[in-house]
Protein backbone atom coordinates (compact mmCIF):
# COMPACT_ATOMS: atom_id res chain seq x y z
CA UNK A 1 0.00 0.00 0.00
CA UNK A 2 1.06 3.42 -0.44
CA UNK A 3 2.29 4.78 2.74
CA UNK A 4 0.75 8.08 3.85
CA UNK A 5 2.50 10.79 5.84
CA UNK A 6 0.30 12.41 8.63
CA UNK A 7 0.36 15.65 6.36
CA UNK A 8 -0.60 13.92 3.23
CA UNK A 9 -3.59 12.05 5.08
CA UNK A 10 -5.22 14.99 6.03
CA UNK A 11 -5.08 16.74 2.64
CA UNK A 12 -6.54 13.44 1.18
CA UNK A 13 -9.36 13.29 4.06
CA UNK A 14 -10.44 16.96 2.74
CA UNK A 15 -10.07 16.40 -0.90
CA UNK A 16 -11.88 13.00 -1.25
CA UNK A 17 -14.79 13.35 1.26
CA UNK A 18 -17.05 12.42 -1.77
CA UNK A 19 -15.15 9.18 -1.63
CA UNK A 20 -15.16 8.19 1.79
CA UNK A 21 -16.22 4.70 0.66
CA UNK A 22 -13.25 4.09 -1.90
CA UNK A 23 -10.92 1.10 -0.60
CA UNK A 24 -8.08 2.96 -0.49
CA UNK A 25 -9.92 4.87 2.59
CA UNK A 26 -11.50 1.72 4.65
CA UNK A 27 -8.64 1.98 7.08
CA UNK A 28 -9.60 5.71 7.67
CA UNK A 29 -8.11 5.68 11.13
CA UNK A 30 -4.84 4.59 10.77
CA UNK A 31 -1.48 5.35 9.29
CA UNK A 32 0.00 2.30 8.47
CA UNK A 33 0.99 -1.07 9.34
CA UNK A 34 3.48 -2.33 12.29
CA UNK A 35 3.84 -5.50 12.49
CA UNK A 36 5.55 -6.92 15.13
CA UNK A 37 7.14 -10.81 15.27
CA UNK A 38 7.50 -12.15 18.83
CA UNK A 39 5.73 -11.15 21.98
CA UNK A 40 9.00 -11.13 24.44
CA UNK A 41 11.07 -7.94 26.20
CA UNK A 42 12.01 -6.85 22.53
CA UNK A 43 8.38 -7.42 21.01
CA UNK A 44 5.96 -6.72 23.59
CA UNK A 45 8.23 -3.27 24.21
CA UNK A 46 7.68 -2.31 21.00
CA UNK A 47 4.32 -2.88 20.76
CA UNK A 48 2.81 -0.89 23.87
CA UNK A 49 5.61 2.04 22.97
CA UNK A 50 4.22 1.86 19.56
CA UNK A 51 0.35 2.36 20.63
CA UNK A 52 1.59 5.17 22.75
CA UNK A 53 3.67 6.84 20.78
CA UNK A 54 2.02 6.70 17.49
CA UNK A 55 -1.72 6.07 18.20
CA UNK A 56 -2.58 6.22 14.47
CA UNK A 57 -0.42 3.78 13.59
CA UNK A 58 -2.47 -0.35 14.13
CA UNK A 59 -0.03 -2.74 15.20
CA UNK A 60 -0.23 -6.13 15.57
CA UNK A 61 1.91 -8.37 17.48
CA UNK A 62 2.53 -12.03 15.94
CA UNK A 63 3.32 -15.01 19.64
CA UNK A 64 2.87 -18.32 19.50
CA UNK A 65 2.58 -18.36 23.16
CA UNK A 66 -0.66 -17.51 24.89
CA UNK A 67 1.18 -15.96 27.78
CA UNK A 68 5.32 -14.98 28.14
CA UNK A 69 7.53 -15.82 30.78
CA UNK A 70 10.45 -14.21 31.40
CA UNK A 71 13.86 -15.47 31.39
CA UNK A 72 14.89 -13.02 33.88
CA UNK A 73 13.87 -14.16 36.86
CA UNK A 74 13.97 -17.77 36.02
CA UNK A 75 16.12 -18.43 37.88
CA UNK A 76 14.66 -17.50 41.11
CA UNK A 77 12.66 -20.37 40.65
CA UNK A 78 15.15 -22.55 40.79
CA UNK A 79 16.50 -20.88 44.09
CA UNK A 80 12.65 -20.76 45.55
CA UNK A 81 12.76 -17.50 45.35
CA UNK A 82 9.69 -16.96 43.66
CA UNK A 83 6.24 -19.39 41.14
CA UNK A 84 6.05 -20.12 37.59
CA UNK A 85 2.94 -17.95 37.58
CA UNK A 86 5.08 -14.95 39.03
CA UNK A 87 7.27 -13.91 35.96
CA UNK A 88 3.99 -15.39 33.78
CA UNK A 89 2.74 -12.28 31.59
CA UNK A 90 -0.72 -12.26 29.87
CA UNK A 91 -1.34 -10.07 26.87
CA UNK A 92 -4.13 -8.87 27.57
CA UNK A 93 -3.14 -5.02 28.96
CA UNK A 94 -1.33 -5.01 25.02
CA UNK A 95 -5.27 -5.77 23.79
CA UNK A 96 -6.61 -3.24 25.45
CA UNK A 97 -4.13 -0.58 24.63
CA UNK A 98 -5.61 -1.44 20.64
CA UNK A 99 -2.80 -4.20 19.45
CA UNK A 100 -3.85 -6.83 17.84
CA UNK A 101 -2.58 -10.26 18.88
CA UNK A 102 -2.66 -13.27 17.24
CA UNK A 103 -1.57 -16.22 18.74
CA UNK A 104 0.43 -18.25 16.05
CA UNK A 105 3.88 -18.51 14.85
CA UNK A 106 5.87 -16.51 12.05
CA UNK A 107 6.66 -18.95 9.50
CA UNK A 108 8.34 -16.69 7.11
CA UNK A 109 8.81 -13.13 5.03
CA UNK A 110 7.90 -11.93 1.93
CA UNK A 111 10.09 -8.45 2.44
CA UNK A 112 8.97 -7.83 -1.59
CA UNK A 113 5.27 -8.15 -1.01
CA UNK A 114 5.85 -7.24 2.42
CA UNK A 115 3.92 -9.68 4.38
CA UNK A 116 4.26 -12.60 7.16
CA UNK A 117 3.25 -15.57 6.55
CA UNK A 118 1.87 -17.77 9.36
CA UNK A 119 2.00 -21.20 10.49
CA UNK A 120 -1.98 -21.43 10.29
CA UNK A 121 -1.59 -19.97 6.66
CA UNK A 122 -2.55 -16.61 6.74
CA UNK A 123 -0.80 -13.72 5.62
CA UNK A 124 -0.44 -10.12 7.49
CA UNK A 125 0.82 -7.15 5.38
CA UNK A 126 2.68 -4.85 6.75
CA UNK A 127 4.44 -1.40 6.24
CA UNK A 128 7.32 -1.85 8.69
CA UNK A 129 8.44 -4.99 10.42
CA UNK A 130 9.78 -5.57 13.44
CA UNK A 131 11.46 -8.69 14.08
CA UNK A 132 12.15 -9.71 17.49
CA UNK A 133 11.78 -13.37 17.89
CA UNK A 134 14.80 -14.26 20.40
CA UNK A 135 17.08 -17.27 19.79
CA UNK A 136 17.52 -20.59 19.08
CA UNK A 137 19.56 -23.62 20.20
CA UNK A 138 21.87 -25.10 17.53
CA UNK A 139 20.85 -28.54 18.65
CA UNK A 140 23.72 -30.93 17.88
CA UNK A 141 26.54 -28.57 18.53
CA UNK A 142 26.96 -30.21 21.68
CA UNK A 143 26.95 -33.63 20.48
CA UNK A 144 23.59 -35.95 21.79
CA UNK A 145 21.93 -32.48 22.83
CA UNK A 146 18.81 -32.63 20.98
CA UNK A 147 14.67 -31.76 21.46
CA UNK A 148 14.67 -35.48 23.17
CA UNK A 149 18.28 -34.88 25.23
CA UNK A 150 16.66 -31.77 26.78
CA UNK A 151 13.84 -33.59 28.61
CA UNK A 152 16.56 -35.33 30.22
CA UNK A 153 18.99 -32.34 30.72
CA UNK A 154 16.95 -29.66 30.08
CA UNK A 155 18.22 -25.93 28.92
CA UNK A 156 16.15 -23.78 30.31
CA UNK A 157 16.79 -21.21 28.92
CA UNK A 158 13.61 -20.24 26.71
CA UNK A 159 10.66 -19.22 28.67
CA UNK A 160 8.34 -21.14 26.25
CA UNK A 161 5.78 -22.76 27.94
CA UNK A 162 7.71 -22.76 31.45
CA UNK A 163 8.24 -26.40 31.19
CA UNK A 164 12.00 -26.28 31.27
CA UNK A 165 12.44 -24.74 33.94
CA UNK A 166 9.61 -26.32 35.70
CA UNK A 167 11.93 -29.52 34.82
CA UNK A 168 15.16 -28.71 36.18
CA UNK A 169 13.17 -27.07 39.69
CA UNK A 170 11.85 -30.83 39.84
CA UNK A 171 15.18 -32.50 38.96
CA UNK A 172 16.85 -30.05 41.30
CA UNK A 173 14.28 -31.22 43.73
CA UNK A 174 14.49 -34.98 43.14
CA UNK A 175 18.42 -34.93 43.65
CA UNK A 176 19.98 -37.65 45.89
CA UNK A 177 21.46 -36.55 49.30
CA UNK A 178 24.72 -35.27 48.05
CA UNK A 179 24.56 -35.48 44.18
CA UNK A 180 25.99 -33.41 41.42
CA UNK A 181 24.35 -30.52 39.51
CA UNK A 182 26.29 -30.19 36.28
CA UNK A 183 25.82 -27.28 34.18
CA UNK A 184 27.37 -26.60 30.10
CA UNK A 185 27.54 -23.22 29.68
CA UNK A 186 28.68 -22.37 26.29
CA UNK A 187 30.70 -19.57 24.67
CA UNK A 188 30.23 -16.38 23.47
CA UNK A 189 27.90 -14.71 22.33
CA UNK A 190 24.67 -15.94 24.30
CA UNK A 191 21.72 -14.91 25.64
CA UNK A 192 22.21 -12.87 29.09
CA UNK A 193 25.86 -12.94 29.69
CA UNK A 194 25.48 -12.99 33.76
CA UNK A 195 22.51 -15.70 33.30
CA UNK A 196 24.24 -19.13 33.89
CA UNK A 197 26.24 -17.53 37.11
CA UNK A 198 23.30 -16.07 38.65
CA UNK A 199 21.88 -19.95 37.96
CA UNK A 200 24.36 -21.16 40.20
CA UNK A 201 24.12 -19.36 42.80
CA UNK A 202 20.42 -19.51 42.80
CA UNK A 203 20.64 -23.98 42.38
CA UNK A 204 23.50 -23.16 45.20
CA UNK A 205 21.16 -21.07 47.37
CA UNK A 206 18.71 -23.54 47.27
CA UNK A 207 20.74 -26.57 47.84
CA UNK A 208 22.42 -25.01 50.70
CA UNK A 209 18.92 -25.26 52.57
CA UNK A 210 18.02 -28.63 50.64
CA UNK A 211 20.90 -30.43 50.26
CA UNK A 212 24.02 -29.43 51.71
CA UNK A 213 26.38 -31.41 50.65
CA UNK A 214 25.49 -31.49 47.34
CA UNK A 215 28.24 -29.69 44.48
CA UNK A 216 27.60 -28.05 41.61
CA UNK A 217 30.07 -28.56 38.69
CA UNK A 218 30.20 -25.67 36.12
CA UNK A 219 31.61 -26.26 32.98
CA UNK A 220 32.22 -23.42 30.90
CA UNK A 221 33.70 -22.70 26.79
CA UNK A 222 34.94 -19.37 28.20
CA UNK A 223 37.81 -18.83 30.31
CA UNK A 224 36.21 -15.36 31.96
CA UNK A 225 32.31 -13.90 32.28
CA UNK A 226 30.35 -11.74 33.01
CA UNK A 227 30.68 -10.24 36.36
CA UNK A 228 33.09 -13.18 37.61
CA UNK A 229 34.62 -11.22 40.50
CA UNK A 230 31.50 -10.45 42.38
CA UNK A 231 29.98 -13.81 41.85
CA UNK A 232 33.15 -15.33 42.36
CA UNK A 233 32.78 -13.46 45.42
CA UNK A 234 29.81 -14.24 46.34
CA UNK A 235 30.04 -18.16 45.83
CA UNK A 236 33.16 -18.41 48.35
CA UNK A 237 31.21 -16.09 50.75
CA UNK A 238 28.16 -17.80 50.89
CA UNK A 239 28.26 -20.98 49.40
CA UNK A 240 31.94 -22.51 50.57
CA UNK A 241 33.31 -25.53 48.28
CA UNK A 242 30.13 -26.41 47.00
CA UNK A 243 30.24 -24.78 43.64
CA UNK A 244 33.39 -25.93 40.98
CA UNK A 245 33.83 -23.41 37.99
CA UNK A 246 35.80 -24.93 35.28
CA UNK A 247 36.96 -22.77 32.78
CA UNK A 248 38.05 -23.65 28.90
CA UNK A 249 41.61 -23.75 29.83
CA UNK A 250 41.08 -26.10 32.07
CA UNK A 251 39.21 -28.40 29.93
CA UNK A 252 35.86 -27.11 31.01
CA UNK A 253 33.94 -26.97 27.41
CA UNK A 254 31.71 -29.68 27.36
CA UNK A 255 31.36 -30.98 23.63
CA UNK A 256 29.43 -34.22 24.07
CA UNK A 257 26.62 -35.55 26.13
CA UNK A 258 25.45 -38.98 27.14
CA UNK A 259 21.93 -38.63 28.75
CA UNK A 260 21.21 -42.35 29.33
CA UNK A 261 24.38 -42.53 31.50
CA UNK A 262 24.18 -39.10 32.78
CA UNK A 263 27.67 -38.04 31.11
CA UNK A 264 29.28 -34.60 30.02
CA UNK A 265 32.04 -35.35 28.18
CA UNK A 266 34.95 -32.63 27.85
CA UNK A 267 37.07 -31.20 24.63
CA UNK A 268 40.21 -33.48 25.88
CA UNK A 269 38.02 -36.82 26.37
CA UNK A 270 37.33 -36.45 30.67
CA UNK A 271 34.12 -37.79 31.37
CA UNK A 272 31.93 -36.17 34.22
CA UNK A 273 28.88 -38.04 35.51
CA UNK A 274 26.47 -35.58 36.99
CA UNK A 275 23.26 -36.32 38.74
CA UNK A 276 20.76 -33.54 37.25
CA UNK A 277 22.84 -31.93 34.14
CA UNK A 278 21.16 -28.31 32.97
CA UNK A 279 22.83 -27.95 29.12
CA UNK A 280 22.72 -24.13 28.27
CA UNK A 281 23.25 -24.79 24.54
CA UNK A 282 25.12 -22.89 22.27
CA UNK A 283 22.47 -20.66 19.75
CA UNK A 284 21.49 -18.39 17.53
CA UNK A 285 18.65 -16.31 15.99
CA UNK A 286 15.75 -17.98 15.79
CA UNK A 287 14.69 -19.71 12.83
CA UNK A 288 12.65 -17.11 11.85
CA UNK A 289 15.61 -14.57 11.40
CA UNK A 290 18.01 -16.97 9.79
CA UNK A 291 15.26 -18.60 7.34
CA UNK A 292 14.75 -15.48 5.14
CA UNK A 293 17.84 -14.76 4.89
CA UNK A 294 18.14 -11.97 7.88
CA UNK A 295 20.83 -13.65 9.32
CA UNK A 296 24.68 -13.91 7.89
CA UNK A 297 26.89 -16.77 8.50
CA UNK A 298 27.37 -15.98 12.28
CA UNK A 299 23.71 -17.42 12.63
CA UNK A 300 22.75 -13.14 14.21
CA UNK A 301 21.41 -10.59 12.42
CA UNK A 302 23.43 -7.62 11.41
CA UNK A 303 21.94 -4.47 12.02
CA UNK A 304 21.81 -0.80 11.56
CA UNK A 305 23.28 0.82 14.64
CA UNK A 306 20.88 4.06 14.45
CA UNK A 307 17.93 2.13 13.33
CA UNK A 308 18.07 -1.75 13.78
CA UNK A 309 17.00 -1.79 9.83
CA UNK A 310 18.23 -5.35 8.75
CA UNK A 311 21.48 -5.29 6.50
CA UNK A 312 19.59 -7.44 4.42
CA UNK A 313 15.90 -5.99 3.87
CA UNK A 314 14.66 -2.93 3.65
CA UNK A 315 11.46 -2.06 6.34
CA UNK A 316 12.21 -4.89 8.74
CA UNK A 317 13.66 -4.16 12.34
CA UNK A 318 15.90 -6.38 13.93
CA UNK A 319 16.04 -6.33 17.90
CA UNK A 320 16.70 -8.32 21.09
CA UNK A 321 18.57 -11.52 20.85
CA UNK A 322 18.54 -12.11 17.75
CA UNK A 323 20.70 -9.23 16.55
CA UNK A 324 24.73 -8.73 16.28
CA UNK A 325 24.83 -5.55 17.94
CA UNK A 326 28.49 -6.30 20.22
CA UNK A 327 29.01 -4.73 22.65
CA UNK A 328 25.45 -4.49 23.40
CA UNK A 329 24.10 -7.73 25.64
CA UNK A 330 22.29 -9.69 24.53
CA UNK A 331 19.76 -8.67 27.88
CA UNK A 332 16.17 -8.04 28.18
CA UNK A 333 16.78 -4.33 29.34
CA UNK A 334 18.65 -3.85 25.91
CA UNK A 335 15.51 -5.54 24.28
CA UNK A 336 13.46 -3.15 25.74
CA UNK A 337 15.63 0.29 25.58
CA UNK A 338 16.40 -0.35 22.01
CA UNK A 339 13.08 -1.35 20.76
CA UNK A 340 12.14 2.36 21.24
CA UNK A 341 14.56 3.46 18.97
CA UNK A 342 13.43 0.69 16.54
CA UNK A 343 9.82 1.83 16.42
CA UNK A 344 10.76 5.50 16.31
CA UNK A 345 13.10 4.76 13.07
CA UNK A 346 10.57 2.84 11.70
CA UNK A 347 7.70 4.88 11.66
CA UNK A 348 9.27 8.11 11.15
CA UNK A 349 8.61 8.31 7.69
CA UNK A 350 5.11 6.86 7.52
CA UNK A 351 3.97 9.12 10.83
CA UNK A 352 5.74 12.64 9.96
CA UNK A 353 8.01 12.63 13.20
CA UNK A 354 11.48 13.09 13.04
CA UNK A 355 13.55 9.50 13.92
CA UNK A 356 16.00 9.66 16.50
CA UNK A 357 19.02 11.45 15.92
CA UNK A 358 21.44 10.74 18.63
CA UNK A 359 20.09 7.50 20.07
CA UNK A 360 21.69 6.25 23.23
CA UNK A 361 21.13 2.50 24.75
CA UNK A 362 20.88 1.69 28.19
CA UNK A 363 21.18 -1.65 30.12
CA UNK A 364 21.40 -3.15 33.78
CA UNK A 365 21.56 -6.48 34.18
CA UNK A 366 20.63 -6.87 38.11
CA UNK A 367 21.97 -10.62 39.30
CA UNK A 368 20.35 -12.45 42.45
CA UNK A 369 23.68 -14.05 44.82
CA UNK A 370 21.55 -15.15 47.55
CA UNK A 371 18.73 -14.16 49.82
CA UNK A 372 18.62 -10.32 49.91
CA UNK A 373 21.80 -10.44 47.91
CA UNK A 374 22.02 -8.44 44.76
CA UNK A 375 24.60 -6.66 42.16
CA UNK A 376 24.66 -5.42 39.19
CA UNK A 377 26.41 -3.84 36.03
CA UNK A 378 25.38 -1.17 34.32
CA UNK A 379 26.18 -0.24 30.78
CA UNK A 380 25.27 2.77 28.46
CA UNK A 381 26.53 2.50 24.60
CA UNK A 382 25.57 4.59 21.13
CA UNK A 383 26.03 4.19 17.72
CA UNK A 384 29.16 4.64 15.59
CA UNK A 385 29.86 4.55 11.97
CA UNK A 386 30.77 1.33 12.42
CA UNK A 387 28.38 0.17 15.21
CA UNK A 388 27.75 0.42 18.40
CA UNK A 389 30.42 1.79 20.82
CA UNK A 390 30.37 1.84 25.30
CA UNK A 391 30.06 5.44 25.92
CA UNK A 392 33.03 6.59 27.76
CA UNK A 393 33.34 7.13 31.36
CA UNK A 394 29.86 5.83 31.59
CA UNK A 395 28.20 2.84 33.38
CA UNK A 396 29.85 0.63 36.23
CA UNK A 397 29.32 -2.57 38.42
CA UNK A 398 28.86 -2.92 42.27
CA UNK A 399 31.36 -2.98 44.35
CA UNK A 400 33.12 -5.57 45.57
CA UNK A 401 34.11 -6.53 49.10
CA UNK A 402 33.68 -8.42 52.06
CA UNK A 403 29.93 -9.16 52.78
CA UNK A 404 30.52 -7.48 56.18
CA UNK A 405 31.03 -4.42 54.78
CA UNK A 406 28.57 -4.65 51.76
CA UNK A 407 25.84 -6.53 53.40
CA UNK A 408 23.07 -3.36 53.23
CA UNK A 409 24.71 -2.29 49.47
CA UNK A 410 23.79 -6.24 48.38
CA UNK A 411 20.53 -6.07 50.36
CA UNK A 412 19.35 -2.75 48.65
CA UNK A 413 20.57 -4.02 45.17
CA UNK A 414 18.39 -7.05 45.81
CA UNK A 415 15.79 -4.86 45.94
CA UNK A 416 16.12 -2.48 43.07
CA UNK A 417 16.40 -5.58 41.18
CA UNK A 418 12.87 -6.71 42.29
CA UNK A 419 11.86 -2.86 41.14
CA UNK A 420 13.81 -3.57 37.81
CA UNK A 421 11.35 -6.36 37.01
CA UNK A 422 8.10 -4.94 37.80
CA UNK A 423 8.49 -1.87 36.45
CA UNK A 424 10.36 -3.64 32.91
CA UNK A 425 7.29 -5.61 32.76
CA UNK A 426 4.67 -3.40 33.54
CA UNK A 427 6.59 -0.97 29.98
CA UNK A 428 6.26 -4.07 28.08
CA UNK A 429 2.75 -5.31 29.40
CA UNK A 430 0.35 -2.54 31.31
CA UNK B 1 48.15 -29.59 38.85
CA UNK B 2 49.99 -29.65 35.74
CA UNK B 3 47.90 -32.03 33.98
CA UNK B 4 48.52 -32.10 30.35
CA UNK B 5 45.80 -33.27 28.01
CA UNK B 6 45.69 -33.99 24.56
CA UNK B 7 43.30 -34.78 21.68
CA UNK B 8 43.90 -36.52 18.66
CA UNK B 9 42.00 -39.12 16.40
CA UNK B 10 42.32 -42.64 16.79
CA UNK B 11 42.54 -42.69 13.06
CA UNK B 12 42.49 -41.16 9.43
CA UNK B 13 42.87 -42.05 6.18
CA UNK B 14 46.40 -41.94 4.29
CA UNK B 15 47.13 -38.15 3.65
CA UNK B 16 44.09 -36.95 5.60
CA UNK B 17 45.10 -33.64 7.80
CA UNK B 18 44.64 -34.66 11.43
CA UNK B 19 44.41 -31.85 14.21
CA UNK B 20 46.19 -32.20 17.29
CA UNK B 21 45.27 -30.30 20.30
CA UNK B 22 47.19 -30.07 23.73
CA UNK B 23 46.29 -28.28 27.11
CA UNK B 24 48.11 -28.52 29.73
CA UNK B 25 47.27 -26.83 33.20
CA UNK B 26 50.07 -24.14 34.37
CA UNK B 27 49.58 -21.01 36.21
CA UNK B 28 52.54 -19.61 34.14
CA UNK B 29 53.84 -16.94 36.97
CA UNK B 30 56.17 -15.00 35.67
CA UNK B 31 57.14 -13.66 39.65
CA UNK B 32 57.25 -10.31 37.98
CA UNK B 33 54.49 -8.73 39.10
CA UNK B 34 53.61 -10.64 42.31
CA UNK B 35 55.13 -12.09 45.87
CA UNK B 36 54.52 -15.54 43.87
CA UNK B 37 57.85 -17.20 43.20
CA UNK B 38 58.39 -17.76 38.96
CA UNK B 39 56.79 -20.86 37.76
CA UNK B 40 57.04 -21.30 34.43
CA UNK B 41 57.69 -24.23 31.55
CA UNK B 42 60.46 -23.66 29.10
CA UNK B 43 59.40 -25.82 26.12
CA UNK B 44 56.95 -27.62 24.76
CA UNK B 45 58.10 -30.45 22.18
CA UNK B 46 55.72 -32.77 19.94
CA UNK B 47 57.34 -35.77 18.72
CA UNK B 48 55.70 -38.33 15.93
CA UNK B 49 57.81 -41.50 16.14
CA UNK B 50 61.19 -40.22 17.70
CA UNK B 51 61.12 -37.06 15.55
CA UNK B 52 59.96 -33.75 16.78
CA UNK B 53 57.14 -32.27 14.74
CA UNK B 54 57.15 -29.12 16.76
CA UNK B 55 58.62 -27.23 19.72
CA UNK B 56 58.04 -24.11 21.39
CA UNK B 57 59.86 -22.05 23.97
CA UNK B 58 57.83 -20.19 26.59
CA UNK B 59 58.29 -16.82 27.28
CA UNK B 60 57.08 -14.55 29.63
CA UNK B 61 53.96 -13.49 27.24
CA UNK B 62 52.64 -17.17 27.44
CA UNK B 63 49.35 -17.48 29.30
CA UNK B 64 48.47 -19.42 31.84
CA UNK B 65 47.27 -23.21 31.43
CA UNK B 66 48.75 -22.91 27.21
CA UNK B 67 47.26 -24.48 24.37
CA UNK B 68 48.15 -26.09 21.17
CA UNK B 69 46.09 -26.82 18.02
CA UNK B 70 47.75 -27.88 14.90
CA UNK B 71 47.70 -29.91 12.06
CA UNK B 72 49.42 -32.93 10.24
CA UNK B 73 49.19 -34.67 7.40
CA UNK B 74 49.00 -38.62 7.90
CA UNK B 75 51.21 -40.29 5.93
CA UNK B 76 52.05 -43.62 8.23
CA UNK B 77 50.99 -44.26 11.27
CA UNK B 78 52.09 -42.11 14.52
CA UNK B 79 53.17 -42.54 17.96
CA UNK B 80 53.16 -39.47 19.62
CA UNK B 81 54.66 -38.21 22.60
CA UNK B 82 54.09 -34.64 23.88
CA UNK B 83 56.82 -33.54 26.38
CA UNK B 84 56.47 -30.09 28.04
CA UNK B 85 59.29 -29.08 30.36
CA UNK B 86 59.61 -26.85 33.31
CA UNK B 87 62.36 -24.31 33.76
CA UNK B 88 63.55 -26.50 36.74
CA UNK B 89 63.74 -29.38 34.23
CA UNK B 90 60.88 -31.46 35.41
CA UNK B 91 58.63 -32.70 32.76
CA UNK B 92 55.20 -33.91 32.13
CA UNK B 93 54.40 -35.68 29.30
CA UNK B 94 51.36 -37.54 27.42
CA UNK B 95 51.02 -39.67 24.74
CA UNK B 96 48.73 -40.77 22.04
CA UNK B 97 48.84 -42.55 18.58
CA UNK B 98 47.06 -42.43 15.47
CA UNK B 99 46.31 -45.23 13.04
CA UNK B 100 46.47 -44.95 9.46
CA UNK B 101 44.42 -47.17 6.45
Amino acid sequence: MTILTRRSFGALIGASAATLAAPSLLRANTTGRLVIIGGGFGGASAARFARITYPEVEVTLIEPYPTFITCPYGNLILGGKRELPQITHSYDGLRARGVTVLQDRAADIDPVAKSVRLASGADVGYDKLIVSPGIGLRWGAIEGYDEAAAQIFPHAWMGGDGSQITLLRQQLEALPEGGVVGLAIPGNPFRCPPGPYERISMIAHYLKQANPTAKILAFDAKEGFSKQGLFQDTWAELYGDMIEWVPGNQDGKIVRVDVENKLFISEFGEEHRVDVGNVIAPQFAAAIARDTGLADESGWVPVNSRTFEANAAADIHVIGDANIAAPLPKSGYIANSTSKTAVAAALAEMTGQPAPSDPVYFNTCYSHGGADYGFSVVGVFRPTDEGFAETPDSGGISPRGPLSELAENRRLEASYADAWYDSITRDMFS
Amino acid sequence: MSTPRVRLPRSASAGEEIEIRTLIDHPMVTGLSSDNPRDMLARFDARMNGQTVLSYDFGNGSAANPTFTFYLRAAAPGDFEFIWTHEDGTEFRAEGSVSVS
